[in-house]
C-alpha cells in the first residue's frame, strides 16, 4: 500500500514528461491527483499498524500530512487545468512533470521512518519545486528561485548534519541506525551533547525549509513571484512537510527525555516568528507578499502549538489543516486577481469586487479564515491552541499571541480590504481574464472544507487529529 | 593507514585556503574537484574495507570529480566568465577569517565529548573548517557561479563527518545524499545559465530588486 503512494505519482511525472503534446498534458495533473487521493483515502481506511523497523510506514502523523498534501493537491490540479489553458504559450513540460515529481517527494517524506529517507525526501521537494518557481522566465522569479534554491539547500545540508550528530551520539555502538522506531526505542541511551546539537541544527535546518523568521527570507520572495497555485503548494504543502521533518525531531528528542528543550526550541521560533510576521504584514504593500508573511505567522502558530503540547498540540495538528486549505484559498485567489490585473501592488490593484466578484469574495471569506475569524476553522484550531497555552499557565504567551493575532489582523485587513474594494483601477482592462469554474472552484471547495472544519468536526477527523497530536507528546 | 587519512584531511583544509584566495573560477573548480576527490578516499584508509565503503568511495569519486566539475565547467564555458570579482570582503581578509575559523575548529573540536576512537583525530576540525570555508564562501561572494562552489564546499565539510559514521549507515542513504547533491548542483548550473542570459553576468547585486 505504500509503494504507490510514492510510484504512481513519479510514473505519472514520466508520462508527462514523454507527452508531446502541451494541450492533452494539464490533464495528467487532475488524472493522477484523483489517482493519489484515491489511494491515500484506501490507505487511511486501512487502520493496520505499521511494521516496526521498516522504512517506510504510515502512522498518524503520515496519515494527516498525507491526506493533507493529497487533498490539496487535487484541488490545485484542478484549477491548474484552467490555468494552464491561459498560458499556453509558455510550454508546460518541466511544470507538469516537476508538479508531478513534487508530489511524489512529499508523499516519500510524508512516510519516511527514517531520518536519511526523510532527508533525501525533503530536499528531493526542494529541487522538484525550483523549476516551478521559475515558470514565469523573467528577472524576479529568477532571483526569487535563486534564492530559494541556495537558501533551502544549505538549510537542508544544516539539516544533514544534525541528523549525523543524532547518529553521532549513538557511539559508540557496532551499527547505528537511523529508522525512526530504532532510534525512539534507543533514544534514552544517547548521547546528551551531541542530541542536543543535533536538534539545534535540525531544527534550523529544516526550519529554514518551514520558514520561521529569521530563516523566512526566501519566503516572500518565492510566494510573490511564483504562480498562485504553486503559492498554494508550497505555502500549504511543503511547509507542513518541513513541519512534520521538526515533529519526527521532537518525537526522538521526547523519547530521549528532552523534551524540554525541544519545547523551548519551538516555543522561541514560533514567538520569534510571529514578531516578524507581524511586523512585515503592516503596510505591506504586495498582496501576494502579503500571505508569505502570513505563513511566517502560521508556521509561528504551530510551533507555538506543538511547543505548549497537550490540548495545544491538538490544535496544532488542526491548525495545520486549516492553514493549508485557508492559503490554497487565498493563493488560488490572489493569483486570479494576479491574472486580471497584472499586478500585485496594492496602489495598482483596487475595486477587484467589481471586476471579479467571485476571485474578491474568495480573498476576503479567505483572509478572514486564515486571521482566525468565526465560523472558519482557523479560528477554533486558534482558539484551542489558545486555550492549551492558558490551561498550561503560560500566561504571558498567550497574551502575546493575542496580541500578535491582532496586530496582524489589521495589517492584512487594511491591504486586503483596499485591494478588494473601492473604484476598479485603469490596469484591470490590460488583460480579458474572467473567472471561470476551474479557477474559482476549487477554492471555493477548500473554503467549504475550511467553513465545514470550523463548524463541525466528525469523529474520524477528530481521531485523526487528535492521534497525530498525540505520537509528538511526552509519554509519561 | 590512519596516517595516509590525516594527510588527506589536512591537504583538505590546505585546499580550503586555496579556494578562499583565488579569483580565477576554473582553478576554483578544479580544486573544490580535487578536494572531493582526497575526501572520497578518506574512508578506505579510515575504516576496514568492505564492499559497501569501496562503493561510496567510487559513487562518491565518480560525482565529485568527475560529473559535478563537468557540470560548473559547462556553466562557465556558456556564459563565457573567467574570473569572480572583487568579493564583498577582499581576498585577504577572508583568508584571515578562513584562518581564523580553522584554528578555532581546532580549538572547539578538542572540547568536544568525542568516542575514544575519534579523539585526536583530524576528521572533526577538518570537518568543521570545510564547513566554515563553504559559509564564507557563501556570504562573501558575488557571483551565482561562486555561491554554488560554496555549497559544495559546506556539503564537502558534512561528508568528512558523515565518514566518520559511514561503517554504520546503509548504502542507500547515502546514494540518495549524493545523488540529491548532484541534482541540486545540475539546477544550479542550469539557473546560472538562465541568470546570465537574463542579466548578462552574473553579478548576484543585480539579483536585488526583491525587497522590502
Amino acid at each position: 500500500m505504500i509503494a504507490p503512494l510514492i510510484i504512481v505519482p513519479l510514473l505519472f511525472a514520466l508520462v508527462a514528461l514523454s507527452l508531446p503534446s502541451d494541450r492533452l498534458r494539464p490533464w495528467l495533473l487532475p488524472i493522477g491527483g484523483t489517482v493519489q487521493l484515491g489511494l491515500v483515502i484506501t490507505a487511511l481506511l486501512n487502520h493496520a499498524p505499521a511494521p516496526l523497523g521498516n522504512w517506510f510506514g504510515i502512522d498518524p502523523l503520515s496519515r494527516l500530512i498525507l491526506l493533507l498534501v493529497s487533498l490539496l493537491f487535487w484541488l490545485c490540479s484542478l484549477y491548474g487545468l484552467g490555468y494552464l489553458r491561459l498560458r499556453l504559450d509558455w510550454g508546460n513540460r518541466i511544470f507538469v512533470t516537476c508538479l508531478l515529481v513534487f508530489l511524489g517527494a512529499m508523499s516519500m517524506a510524508a512516510m519516511a521512518r527514517h531520518l536519511g529517507i526523510l532527508w533525501v525526501a525533503v530536499e528531493a521537494t526542494t529541487l522538484a519545486s525550483a523549476p516551478l518557481i521559475y515558470f514565469n522566465h523573467n528577472r524576479l522569479s529568477i532571483e526569487a528561485t535563486w534564492k530559494y534554491l541556495i537558501l533551502c539547500s544549505v538549510g537542508i545540508a544544516l539539516a544533514m548534519l544534525g541528523i549525523l550528530f543524532v547518529a553521532y551520539a549513538a557511539l559508540p555502538a557496532a551499527s547505528i541506525s537511523l529508522q525512526l522506531d530504532d532510534l525512539l526505542a534507543r533514544a534514552p541511551g544517547l548521547s546528551t551533547p551531541w542530541l542536543r546539537a543535533g536538534f539545534v541544527f535540525l531544527l534550523v535546518g529544516f526550519g529554514t525549509k518551514v520558514g520561521f523568521a529569521p530563516l523566512h527570507t526566501w519566503k516572500p520572495d518565492v510566494y510573490g513571484e511564483a504562480p498562485g497555485m504553486i503559492g498554494a503548494l508550497l505555502a500549504g504543502g511543503l511547509t507542513s512537510v518541513a513541519f512534520l521533518a521538526l515533529l519526527r525531531v521532537m518525537q526522538i528528542m521526547n523519547a530521549a527525555g528532552q523534551a524540554a528543550i525541544a519545547h523551548q526550541g519551538f516555543l522561541i521560533m514560533g514567538v520569534v516568528s510571529l514578531l516578524f510576521a507581524a511586523v512585515f504584514v503592516i503596510r505591506q504593500p504586495d498582496f501576494k507578499r502579503l500571505l508569505a508573511y502570513s505563513s511566517v505567522e502560521h508556521m509561528g502558530i504551530l510551533a507555538i502549538g506543538f511547543g505548549i503540547g497537550g490540548v495545544a498540540a491538538f490544535g496544532a495538528a488542526l491548525h495545520m489543516m486549516n492553514n493549508a486549505l485557508t492559503k490554497g484559498v487565498l493563493f488560488l485567489a490572489a493569483g486570479n486577481i494576479h491574472r486580471r490585473f497584472a499586478s500585485k501592488r496594492r496602489e495598482e490593484v483596487t475595486g477587484v469586487i467589481a471586476v471579479l466578484p467571485v476571485s474578491a469574495s474568495l480573498f476576503i471569506a479567505g483572509f478572514l479564515a486564515i486571521t482566525g475569524s468565526p465560523p472558519f476553522g482557523p479560528f477554533v484550531s486558534e482558539f484551542t491552541i489558545l486555550r492549551g497555552i492558558f490551561n498550561s499557565g503560560h500566561y504571558g504567551l498567550g497574551a502575546y499571541l493575542i496580541l500578535m493575532l491582532a496586530i496582524i489582523f489589521i495589517g492584512m485587513g487594511s491591504t486586503v480590504l483596499a485591494v478588494t474594494l473601492g473604484q476598479p483601477s485603469a490596469k484591470e482592462e490590460l488583460s480579458s481574464y474572467r473567472d471561470t469554474l476551474l479557477t474559482v472552484g476549487p477554492p471555493m471547495v477548500m473554503l467549504l472544507l475550511v467553513l465545514m472544519l470550523g463548524l463541525y468536526l466528525p469523529e474520524s477527523a477528530r481521531k485523526l487529529f487528535a492521534d497525530a497530536a498525540a505520537l509528538v507528546e511526552v509519554k509519561p | 593507514m590512519v596516517d595516509v587519512a590525516n594527510i588527506l584531511l589536512l591537504l583538505v583544509i590546505l585546499l580550503n585556503f586555496f579556494v578562499l584566495g583565488s579569483n580565477r573560477l576554473g582553478a576554483c573548480i578544479r580544486t573544490v574537484a580535487l578536494q572531493g576527490g582526497m575526501l572520497a578516499l578518506v574512508p578506505i584508509f579510515l575504516h576496514p574495507i568492505s564492499g559497501h565503503l569501496l562503493l561510496l568511495a567510487g559513487t562518491a569519486m565518480v560525482l565529485k570529480v568527475f560529473f559535478m566539475p563537468w557540470l560548473l565547467f559547462r556553466a562557465i564555458r556558456m556564459v563565457k566568465i573567467r574570473r569572480e570579482i572583487e568579493p564583498m570582503i577582499g581576498y585577504v581578509p577572508t583568508l584571515i577569517l578562513g584562518t581564523l575559523a580553522t584554528a578555532s575548529a581546532f580549538i572547539f573540536s578538542d572540547r568536544l565529548p568525542l568516542i575514544e576512537i575519534h579523539q585526536g583525530s583530524l576528521a572533526i576540525p577538518c570537518s568543521l573548517a570545510t564547513l566554515a570555508t563553504g559559509f564564507l564562501m557563501l556570504i562573501t561572494r558575488r557571483k551565482a557561479l561562486t555561491q554554488a562552489l560554496g555549497y559544495l564546499i559546506l556539503e564537502n565539510g558534512i561528508y568528512v563527518f558523515g565518514v566518520l559514521l559511514a561503517e554504520a549507515m546503509p548504502f542507500m542513504v547515502e546514494a540518495g545524499v549524493l545523488l540529491d547533491l548532484l541534482v541540486a548542483i545540475f539546477i544550479m548550473g542550469i539557473m546560472v545559465n538562465q541568470i546570465s542570459r537574463t542579466f548578462s553576468s552574473l553579478n548576484m547585486q543585480n539579483l536585488s530588486s526583491l525587497r522590502e
